[in-house]
């Protein structure tokens, strides 16, 4: 019988095509149209060519957020894969009371809103009314967020793990959940050790999920704008502003519209990046294993 | 319809143009010729669009690099990105 050749089915990514288009593609086109002008006003431009890229680029300050950004995304992935996956191998597995309730005790941090974790942490980390705060005092251990560079970054560290591992955690778990009972008798048979099992069992399963999180965690990190936002203003000095909040300090706090177009488009291209090059790390490792 | 909030100029409407016509051209060139996975120097098996992917995030990097770095005409950066677009979906 001949194969009938029926690509219609290709219609019905136009709605998609369409949403994506007012979303991200125009939008898109109009910063990088603003990126090379000077912008008084609605119909006020001015065509400046690479000037404003240029002084992007030339940006001290720039260079410094880009840089306490990578450390600050790089510390959050060392910090909540390990931890998430630890965690999905230590929860309860099976459909029991005690998973629905760790499951629910796992998804809570990520049904608040950004600003109320920041403003959460804030409370939490004030020497006068804050528990931990008042806790540290209590130990004897200087501790305040506000005027010491060190502390604001271990809390806006530890806040983002608060409320980011669960993601990880719950990920991981969906991953650990998909493999068959029969992976775990035959390593039982072979006398393999746990070790041995997360290793050549649990890890390359849980390889699809993780590639998810490892990306969802890099991306949502590299542009964090609101908690560090509320918990420290950026401060003390600038040692917690990151890309996205001398951004906007451009764009609305200067209105600098050029510059700050120009310095999105910088911004945008360095995610693009750094997610291609995870992605192709993350899904050619164990291509060699499964040959 | 007014497009005037998009700020329109010259160089980025050919800009832009340039990108369709390329995404065009690749959609023809795939029905016509569908791509085949192939490892060259590139440290992964890649397909044509992939190769023009690489191609030009690494011309945009190139333009960067060229800003940053010097003074001279941009041509200067566009010539080299032409020709590690070229080596790239060739020899990729």
């Amino acid at each position: 019988m001949d194969k009938v050749q029926d690509n219609r089915a290709w219609f019905l990514i136009i709605p998609v095509f369409l949403i994506v288009a007012f979303s991200a593609v125009i939008p898109l086109m109009t910063v990088v149209n603003y990126s090379v002008q000077e912008i008084f006003g609605p119909g006020q431009t001015f065509f400046v060519g690479t000037e404003w890229f240029e002084a992007v680029l030339k940006d001290d300050r720039l260079h410094d957020a880009l840089v306490r950004q990578i450390i600050y995304s790089l510390a959050v992935l060392l910090i909540e894969i390990p931890l998430g996956i630890l965690i999905a191998l230590g929860m309860p597995g099976g459909r029991s009371a005690k998973t629905s309730l760790t499951l629910v005790l796992l998804a809570l941090p990520l049904l608040i809103p950004f600003n109320v974790v920041g403003t959460i942490w804030q409370i939490f980390g004030r020497g006068d009314i804050g528990l931990l705060g008042a806790t540290f005092r209590a130990l004897g251990i200087d501790y305040n967020y506000t005027n010491n560079s060190a502390h604001a970054w271990i809390t806006v560290l530890v806040m983002d793990v608060w409320h980011w591992t669960s993601l990880v955690a719950l990920l991981c778990y969906a991953g650990l959940q998909s493999i068959p009972p029969a992976f775990y008798q035959a390593a039982k048979i072979d006398g393999a050790s746990k070790w041995a099992v997360f290793r050549y069992i649990q890890l390359p399963k849980m390889r699809g999920v993780l590639i998810i999180a490892v990306l969802l965690r890099f991306m949502d990190s590299f542009m964090i704008y609101t908690e560090p936002f509320v918990l420290t203003g950026g401060g003390p000095g600038n040692s917690t502003t990151f890309l996205s909040q001398y951004l906007t300090q451009m764009a609305v706090g200067q209105f600098d519209i050029g510059k700050a177009a120009a310095f999105s488009i910088v911004y945008f291209l360095i995610v693009l990046l750094f997610s291609f090059i995870f992605y192709t790390i993350i899904t050619r490792t164990g291509e060699g294993e499964k040959k | 319809m007014d497009m005037d909030w998009m700020a329109w100029t010259t160089p980025t409407a050919i800009f832009f143009l340039c990108i369709a016509l390329m995404l065009a051209g690749m959609t023809v060139w795939e029905v016509v010729s569908p791509t085949v996975e192939a490892k060259g120097f590139l440290p992964m098996r890649t397909t044509r669009g992939d190769r023009l992917f690489i191609g030009l995030l690494g011309s945009a990097f190139i333009h960067l690099g060229w800003l940053a770095a010097t003074d001279a005409s941009l041509w200067g950066a566009s010539a080299v990105a032409l020709v590690w677009i070229a080596l790239v979906i060739r020899f990729g």
